[in-house]
């Protein structure tokens, strides 16, 4: 089994993501956004920062580096593939998942500790977890506020393509618990095939006891599970 | 040869930017101004060689997400 952490120039959560990774057990390499080739990996991971100074918007020059053509490919072919806050608005402006990630409503930076409820297990990045369960991840963003027109929305939710919302400590979804303004409380979605993942909380920073919690690696677990069953087959 | 492309976000989308703008105008004692929408001015240098419908190719992949944003291209000649 074998990971790839994309290196962007400005990415700046890719040592969080190796590190992970790596107390995993997983063989995980870095890889640089100029490389071509994704080929012997099995996940993929875009990590958080920001890539070429989020200039013109975050993620739009990212999209268009020479490691992109390949990533898009592998998804296509299956291979899983995860993208944390500025990896999340990456692969939204590559295409790979629908809608665009916009300055917080309250303009902003939010990094904080909060939490996300499990809406969907039916996919590979979830599927150790209960829906409805509660994590408590931290997020790190001064754009995160998920954004799709009304039709898009409501193919995510008819889909069960919507991963995790922002709630309350009691599981509410409620305004008030959303941190960034994102329709419905948006936190992560997957795309039609449930192979591509994109969020803005960091489970990278939740996965070791010594950062304040654990709830991160329910995740990455997931991910291990689904590759192991996938490798024994 | 110069072209201007002019980046706005969309209506339906929340422009927290602009809501923040019009309220320091508020402070500011000009009362008068209902409401702002901040987008982005950009200026490209052209060689000539160019088509209009590579430019538009450019605002619309590159420049502009057209998830949130409407864009205008104008050429000078």
């Amino acid at each position: 089994m074998k990971a790839a952490v994309i290196r962007f120039p400005g990415s700046n959560c890719d040592q969080d993501c190796v590190l992970a990774l790596r107390d995993f057990g997983v063989e995980t390499d870095f890889v640089w956004h100029k490389d071509e080739s994704v080929a012997g990996y099995d996940i993929i991971a875009l990590p958080g920062g920001f890539s070429y100074g989020d200039y013109l918007r975050c993620g739009a020059i990212a999209r268009f580096s020479p490691i992109m053509p390949a990533i898009k490919q592998a998804a296509a072919a299956g291979t899983l593939v995860l993208g944390i806050c500025n990896g999340f608005q990456i692969l939204c402006e590559a295409g790979l998942l629908p809608g665009a990630l916009i300055r917080n409503r309250d303009l902003h930076f939010r990094c904080e500790h909060l939490h996300v409820r499990v809406e969907n297990v039916a996919n590979p990045f979830l599927h150790t977890a209960k829906t409805g369960e509660l994590l408590r991840i931290p997020i790190a963003h001064g754009e995160g506020s998920y954004t799709a027109d009304a039709a898009t929305l409501a193919e995510l939710n008819r889909t069960g393509r919507v991963l995790l919302r922002y709630a309350d400590s009691a599981g509410a979804a409620l305004d008030a618990a959303n941190p960034n303004g994102s329709a419905e409380n948006i936190a992560g979605i997957c795309n039609a095939a449930r192979n591509v993942f994109g969020l803005m909380p960091h489970p990278e920073r939740a996965c070791d006891p010594r950062l304040g919690s654990i709830d991160g690696r329910v995740i990455f677990e997931s991910i291990l599970s689904t590759l192991g069953a996938r490798l024994a087959a | 040869m110069k072209a201007q492309v002019i980046v706005m976000p969309k209506k339906t989308v929340l422009d927290p930017q602009g809501v923040a703008v019009r309220d320091a105008i508020h402070h500011h004692g000009v009362p008068a101004v209902k409401a702002v929408r901040v987008g982005k001015f950009i200026e490209l240098e052209l060689d000539g060689t160019q088509t209009e419908a590579q430019l538009h190719e450019v605002c619309r992949d590159l420049l502009s997400n057209p998830v949130i944003e409407d864009y205008e291209l104008r050429i000078e000649a």
